[in-house]
């Protein structure tokens, strides 16, 4: 019972450290990514968009669109099942940054910061979390697209890449919502500004329509956005089996959108207050 | 570099878009190591900015601040590993249970897991919640949330703890056990740093007392001094007719020279003063205007008079309805007593 009480007379004050070690950082990233997975367990309410979005989307959009752009559903699905992919994980992506807003708002967060812990594993740790999230809804909209008659010609292997690809892209992308959270005061104005985002992103590459068929002006940023070449990589894994400059490109994307975003996001935490 | 626990220098916290309002201004302090000490003030006074400055929370518009010798600007992760804050509003995740909480932040602190469970146990038992440990925090009443926030901010047995209205919102009954465990972490050596808004708890708790008011400190010392500071002994009245209490203050500042502290609710009338046969002045002047009186006490002044003295120069501001009951303002009563002549 005594064993914890606090001290007096002399604090040694040399032996505090200076910084936390990238070790420490890890470990406490992963203490809070398991904080995270708690709570999704005790509300699954969380994993409402992972699961619901591609059950509805994927023959949504396969049965409107087929026809129109591909001729048939069945001719259209390898266009349309990665784009799919990359949108259902785009919006699952921006509940991260949701998420984070909300809990930032609550008394824990004080807790976190008066603590000398490391200032990027409280974002980290859900960013990390919401993997779990983005393999839930890869795995069924690749589920729903098998159902409706997708056959990837990449093999299982081909598949599994751009599987993976996916939950890297959305992990990499999250962090651009995850920094919003930082720096927006309301979790109900970051959902908007998430949408404005999310749409023109998605919507405005090739993840639905052949880029040929847009006019010269829009192509040019289709072309440079990076869900165009994250949906092109997905489909050459998934299609092909190749591993292509496509996938390099996505890569290159992801990991540009990451050294951007989370020192962004880290200084927007520190900043907070 | 200072031994002192706490040592503040000119410590000053602006808000922007409240028209530039510093809600901290320039305020002084020292705790000494193994004190308990009182931050007291009204509600929006400026205590909670202050601790957050001090414990790193907020960043310091300008001023000094040290804790235990370390600069709380240029180095908040060394003063973070000396300090332990328990907020206002719980610090702790709602969703997870009470020894989740505990365990987490001990793991974060860098304890093995064997050891952050084995010091969960060991706190949930000092602080009499091992019944609730598996609930969550979202079940639990509000000393509880206080009890747990406290517990977590001891795991790292940190030498200065910050307390936040520790009391605020709780029943009597939880607000006195609540004092008990924070007597307790004193007797094992704590130096503490506690804000309220209540007297009685500064007065019962705290070594040591700064009075803030808009951001400023308007006084500073043991309770007993404080209370000394508005004279010697308190002359309470409680009058017939609650309705004449504006005319007795009025004619206690015209008999003794005194600002009378008024409670409109209950027409009590208190006067400091410092002789207690100024009492018999008062007594008489009253009856001499028929203003009926049905009680009456010469007491040793309380904090809450000090306090209202000290704090109740602009009672009368237009800006602040939410003061009724404190004192007149000096020159309502200069102007009334002029008026007398």
């Amino acid at each position: 019972m005594t064993s914890i009480t606090a001290t007096t007379g002399t604090v040694d004050v040399g032996s505090l450290r200076g910084h936390v070690s990238p070790l420490d950082t890890l470990r406490q990233t992963i203490l809070m990514a398991g904080r995270a997975l708690q709570k999704m367990r005790r509300n699954p309410e969380q994993f409402f968009d992972a699961i619901v979005q591609p059950l509805l989307f994927t023959p949504m959009f396969g049965f409107i669109f087929g026809g129109a752009i591909a001729g048939s559903v069945t001719k259209y699905l390898p266009l349309l099942i990665p784009g799919i992919l990359v949108q259902t994980a785009l919006t699952t992506c921006m509940a991260t940054g949701v998420t984070l807003r909300e809990d930032m708002e609550k008394g824990v967060f004080d807790r976190f910061k008066s603590l000398p812990m490391s200032r990027l594993a409280p974002l980290a740790g859900p960013a990390l979390a919401d993997c779990l999230r983005y393999v839930i809804a890869t795995t069924l909209t690749l589920i729903v697209g098998l159902a409706m008659g997708y056959r990837p010609g990449g093999g299982v292997l081909g598949v599994l890449a751009a599987g993976v690809l996916v939950v890297v892209a959305a992990w990499s992308l999250a962090w651009i919502f995850t920094f919003l959270g930082t720096v927006m005061k309301s979790a109900q104005g970051l959902q908007g500004v998430s949408m404005m985002i999310m749409f023109p992103l998605t919507f405005l590459s090739n993840a639905y329509v052949p880029v040929t068929s847009l006019p010269g002006w829009l192509q040019s940023f289709v072309n440079v956005n990076p869900v165009s070449h994250i949906v092109s990589a997905i489909r050459s894994l998934a299609n092909d089996g190749a591993i292509n400059g496509q996938v390099g490109w996505a890569m290159v994307g992801c990991a540009a959108v990451v050294a951007i975003f989370m020192p962004l996001a880290v200084r927007g935490y520190r900043r907070q207050a | 570099m200072s031994d002192l626990a706490v040592h503040a220098r000119g410590l000053v916290k602006e808000f922007k878009g409240s028209g530039g309002v510093r809600a901290v201004d320039a305020v002084d302090l020292e705790v000494r190591p193994g004190e308990v000490f009182g931050v007291l003030g009204p509600n929006g006074a400026g205590k909670t900015t202050m601790l957050r400055m001090l414990a790193t929370l907020l960043r310091i518009d300008d001023g000094e601040a040290t804790i235990f010798g370390v600069d709380v600007k240029r180095s908040p992760h060394q003063v973070r590993q000396l300090i332990g804050v328990t907020g206002q509003y719980a610090s702790v995740d709602e969703k997870l249970t009470a020894r989740e909480n505990l365990r987490l932040f001990g793991r974060i602190h860098g304890l093995s897991s064997k050891r952050a469970g084995a010091t969960a146990v060991d706190l949930l038992g000092r602080f009499d919640l091992e019944d609730a440990a598996d609930r969550t925090i979202a079940q639990f009443s509000g000393g509880m949330r206080r009890r747990l926030d406290l517990a977590a901010s001891l795991i790292s047995q940190p030498p200065l703890i910050f307390l936040d209205e520790p009391t605020t919102g709780l029943d009597p009954r939880t607000r006195g056990q609540m004092w008990d465990t924070v007597r307790d972490l004193v007797r094992t050596g704590s130096t503490i740093l506690l804000t309220t808004q209540y007297l009685d708890e500064a007065d019962q708790l705290a070594d040591r007392i700064a009075v803030i008011d808009r951001g400023r400190k308007v006084a500073e010392g043991t309770s007993g001094e404080l209370k000394a500071s508005v004279g010697n002994s308190t002359l309470a009245l409680r009058l017939a007719d609650p309705d004449r209490l504006d005319e007795a203050a009025r004619l206690v500042a015209r008999t003794v020279g005194r600002t009378a502290g008024r409670t409109p609710e209950s027409g009590r009338l208190t006067v400091p003063l410092d002789r207690a046969d100024e009492a018999a002045d008062v007594l008489i002047a009253l009856r001499e205007t028929e203003i009926g009186v049905v009680q009456v006490s010469v007491e040793e002044p309380t904090l809450d008079e000090a306090f209202l003295a000290l704090t109740g120069e602009h009672a009368h501001d237009k800006d602040d309805p939410g003061r009724s009951n404190s004192s007149m303002s000096e020159t309502d009563l200069t102007n009334e007593m002029e008026a007398s002549r």
